[in-house]
Formats: structure tokens, C-alpha cells, sequence
């Protein structure tokens, strides 16, 4: 008897009500008031207002333009570390993957900061390179988000293929480059997510380097201030597809990569 | 040789990327400059201001607290879900599984917003009940417990917890006896990235925040604006002192991994 009233499914009863509260619901509201008007009628004009007003799709591409750049900047910063702690054996390696991942624990407000303060001393005022800083404050901030995926794939990566591929005759240009970087793909992938999309909308960043907001997470901030409720949904909608169209692809080329790694 | 010293060199350029900024400040968090590059003398006035200015020792205290209450509810939420969802068909597992991904790749400012809009536009909730604050912070934690638990399901022996309950025992003495001991190295590894996760959150906690309420962050992205030189380099010495905190705990697991890694190599 008892064993019917507890069970171990049941556990999960309370976090599925808590997901449907609290993830679900909020999206079906920011779906209805994206859609409606401050009246509560039903208008798309929320929609097509931000695809035909050149600030808001100004800011879309340059969102676009910064996330793109911070990725490429933290891919190339991170995928040489990565590497090189996967595959060498320097020694105190597990302190310098530590290093790596202390700055994951530090309050990024505080870390952001600490940059902004070397910068204003480097360069006296900052807004005047607001992409420059902008790219080097996101970098900063994210870098560490793109080298331990990187690292972990790596380092799980078969040594025995590079072997093999060193005995059929690659030189080590070759066995990386139709080796190891294919195979850290998902590593490359996962990582290229945990940056690219906060890039687009942490304006966290630029707000405090120099006090500017120019990019996607900025316009929810301003709806906000404002009390536009309905103006503001739009623009979370928005972010939301891309997130899911972002994830998606992402998915679709893990798979992919993992479907051609099983024929090897 | 040569190619040695080059890949250290890489490493130690991105760490120093990383640290230099963090480093500077704390050599400057013990004078009396306001500004980097300025050249004073030894000074811990940044320290005496941030441990006895009443605004700033309620705003760490406030966000400690903060964290650790939604560690906590995000753990027990996030561990019990993981359980059912493992036990359950499949149908109530993919929809939990799904569920639960939505805040993990979504952008946290769409995930406060939307807190935001339901609990306190529709619903009216008011900011000041903490309310808001706290369910952000578990929507955005709970989702992290469930997934650092889940691989330690798997990996659970399950035919333990069967013997169990044909040894007598009741489902919960079995799964508090024989289930949580064997997931528990997921469950604290899930409280401390929820902790990890409350303390660096910005985005959920400006829209959902009281308005007399400021976490770490909210208060640093504000007072960088204004032009308070005393709080700016308080400031300084907390980066500092939670720099130091950092160090402290990650040399301090470090000790004690080595040393149960130790212990098992001895038996």
C-alpha cells in the first residue's frame, strides 16, 4: 500500500509543475504579450515594427557583428591552449587547468572592472574604441567558457588514431589538421554556443566599459526601464529564435560529425 | 626544446590575459590611488571601508544569503526531479528533459524578463516579497542540478536499491540509504555550480529584483557608472578578497582530492 503512494516517479512531480510554472508559462505570456498591445489587443506590430525600424535591425547586426567577432577572438585564444594542455605534458597541468577555470568563480561584475580600470589607464577614455573594448571585454569574460570544452574534448580524443594516422605516413601538420581537428569539433561546437550567444546579449559588458548599450539584450533592458511590456516580449521572442535556431544547427552538425565519426 | 618554450608561452599569454587585470587591481586594492597608474603609498583603507560601510556589508551578505537559499531549493527541486525523470515513462521524462533544457541554452536576460512579466505584471507579485528573486534564481540553477545528477543515475548500480526493498526496506529508507548515497558526489557537484550560478547572476536578479535590494552584481554595474571614488575602490578590495576566497577554496579541494585519491591508491 505504502509503496503506491511513494514511488520513485513521483519524485518528479514537484520539478515538473516548478518547469511548467516557471519555463513554460512565462514563454506562452511573452508569446501573448509580444502580440497584443498595451490594451491587450491583438496587433503584430510589435513584430513588424522591429524589422522595419533601422535602429532596432541596426543593432540586430551589429549584436551579430560583436558575438561574431568575440567567438572568432576566444576560438583563437582558446583552441592553442586547449591544445597544447590536452596533448603536452607540461608539468602542474592539473593546477593550470585549474587556473582556467577559476575565473569561472570570480563575480564577472568585478572582473569586468578590474579590466576596465587597466583599459582606462591604457587608453584614457574608452568609448573611443567601443568595438575594440567591446570585443576585449566579452573575450575576457567568456574565454574560459571556450577552453574547457575544447580541452575536454581533446584530451578524450583517442591517441591510438594519431598514431595510426603518423604510421600510414601524415606529417604532424596533417594528422592535426584531418585528425585532431575534426575530431574536436563537438569540443569547438559546444564552446562556439557558450559564447556566441551570450555575446549577443550580455550588455552587461558594454554598459559598464563605457556606459553604451548596443546590442540585443540592451533593447529588453530599455523596454523595460520604460515599462513597455509588450514592446520588450517582442524583442525576448526574437532572442529566444534565435537561441532555438542557434542550438539547432549546432545539433544538427554534432550529429552529423558524430554519425561520421561512428564510420570511422 | 625551442617548440616547448613556445607552447608554454602560449599558456602563459592566456593566463595572463586572464589574470593580469584581476592582479593589477589587487596591488592597487592597498593603496590610496583612486585610479590604476597613479603611484601612492600602502594603504587598507579599501578594506576598512568594505567591511564597516553598512550598504556595501549588507550587499555581500544579501547576495551570500541569496545564493545559498537558491542553491538550496534548486538542489532539492533539481535532485528529485532527476530521480523521477529517470524513473518515469517515457513520455513525463522527455517533457522534464525538455523543460528543463529551455533555461540552460536560453539568454539570461529572457529568462528574468520572463519571470519578470509573469510573476509580477500578470500575476502582480510584488518585487519587495523577494518572491520573484528567489524563483529566478532556482528556474535558473535548478535546471544545472538536474543535469550534473543525471550521469551519476546512470552510472548507479540499480540492482542495490531492488535488494534493498526485498530485504524489507521501504522505497524512501532505500532511497535515502542506498539511492541519494550513490548519487551524492552529482548532487554537491550540482549546489555548488547553483551557488557558482546565484553569485554571478546579473540579468535574472535586475528584473526581478526589490528595488532597496542590490546583488554583487547589480551594485558593481551601478557604482562603475557613478563616479564614487571611495565605493570604486572598495570595490577594488572585494575583487580582491573574493580572488583570495577563490584561491583559499580551490587549493583547499585540490588537498583533500589528493588526498582520498591517496587513501584509495593505499588500500
Amino acid at each position: 500500500m505504502y509503496k503506491n503512494i511513494f514511488s520513485r516517479k513521483s519524485l518528479g512531480i514537484p520539478y515538473l509543475l516548478f518547469l511548467l510554472l516557471f519555463v513554460l508559462l512565462p514563454l506562452f505570456v511573452l508569446i501573448y504579450y509580444a502580440f497584443t498591445n498595451g490594451q491587450g489587443e491583438f496587433t503584430v506590430l510589435n513584430l513588424t515594427g522591429f524589422f522595419t525600424d533601422p535602429n532596432t535591425l541596426g543593432t540586430l547586426c551589429y549584436s551579430f557583428g560583436i558575438a561574431a567577432v568575440t567567438t572568432v577572438v576566444c576560438l583563437l585564444l582558446a583552441y592553442p591552449a586547449a591544445y597544447i594542455l590536452a596533448i603536452s605534458k607540461l608539468p602542474a597541468k592539473s593546477i593550470i587547468i585549474m587556473l582556467f577555470v577559476m575565473p569561472m568563480w570570480i563575480n564577472f561584475s568585478l572582473r569586468i572592472t578590474a579590466l576596465k580600470e587597466i583599459l582606462t589607464w591604457m587608453e584614457g577614455r574608452l568609448a573611443y574604441h567601443p568595438f575594440f573594448n567591446t570585443v576585449l571585454g566579452m573575450s575576457y569574460d567568456f574565454l574560459p567558457f571556450m577552453i574547457l570544452p575544447i580541452y575536454t574534448t581533446i584530451s578524450k580524443l583517442d591517441g591510438a588514431l594519431l598514431e595510426a594516422a603518423r604510421d600510414l605516413g601524415a606529417g604532424e601538420l596533417q594528422a592535426f589538421l584531418k585528425v585532431t581537428l575534426p575530431l574536436s569539433l563537438p569540443g569547438i561546437l559546444s564552446g562556439v554556443s557558450m559564447v556566441f550567444l551570450p555575446a549577443m546579449t550580455n550588455y552587461v559588458v558594454l554598459d559598464m566599459l563605457y556606459n553604451s548599450t548596443y546590442i540585443m539584450g540592451s533593447l529588453i533592458g530599455s523596454y523595460f526601464a520604460a515599462y513597455n511590456w509588450n514592446g520588450g516580449s517582442m524583442i525576448a521572442l526574437i532572442l529566444l529564435g534565435i537561441v532555438c535556431l542557434f542550438t539547432l544547427m549546432t545539433r544538427g552538425i554534432e550529429e552529423e560529425n558524430t554519425r561520421g565519426g561512428a564510420l570511422l | 626544446m625551442i617548440k616547448k618554450a613556445w607552447k608554454s608561452i602560449v599558456i602563459i599569454l592566456v593566463l595572463a590575459f586572464l589574470y593580469l587585470p584581476i592582479l593589477v587591481l589587487a596591488v592597487y586594492s592597498f593603496t590610496d590611488a583612486t585610479n590604476i597608474g597613479a603611484i601612492r603609498g600602502f594603504s587598507l583603507h579599501n578594506y576598512v571601508t568594505l567591511f564597516t560601510t553598512p550598504e556595501l556589508v549588507r550587499m555581500i551578505l544579501g547576495t551570500a544569503l541569496l545564493a545559498l537559499v537558491s542553491a538550496l531549493l534548486a538542489t532539492i527541486l533539481g535532485t528529485l526531479g532527476s530521480i523521477g525523470a529517470f524513473y518515469s515513462g517515457k513520455g513525463m521524462a522527455s517533457a522534464i528533459n525538455t523543460m528543463n533544457q529551455v533555461p540552460v541554452v536560453n539568454a539570461d536576460v529572457v529568462t528574468g524578463f520572463s519571470i519578470c512579466i509573469l510573476l509580477v505584471v500578470v500575476f502582480g507579485v510584488s518585487k519587495d516579497t523577494f518572491l520573484p528573486l528567489i524563483i529566478g534564481h532556482v528556474t535558473l540553477c535548478a535546471p544545472f542540478v538536474f543535469l550534473s545528477v543525471v550521469p551519476k543515475l546512470k552510472q548507479m548500480d540499480s540492482s542495490i536499491y531492488e535488494a534493498a526493498l526485498d530485504l524489507g526496506a521501504t522505497p524512501l529508507t532505500a532511497l535515502i540509504k542506498i539511492v541519494i548515497p550513490q548519487i551524492f558526489p552529482g548532487i554537491v557537484s550540482g549546489f555548488a555550480l547553483a551557488v557558482t550560478l546565484s553569485l554571478d547572476d546579473y540579468f535574472v536578479a535586475t528584473y526581478t529584483k526589490p528595488a532597496t535590494f542590490d546583488t554583487i552584481s547589480t551594485y558593481v554595474v551601478n557604482a562603475t557608472k557613478g563616479a564614487q571614488t571611495t565605493i570604486k575602490t572598495a570595490l577594488w578590495a572585494l575583487s580582491t578578497v573574493i580572488f583570495l576566497l577563490v584561491v583559499l577554496f580551490t587549493v583547499f579541494m585540490n588537498i583533500r582530492a589528493g588526498k582520498q585519491s591517496g587513501e584509495r591508491q593505499g588500500v
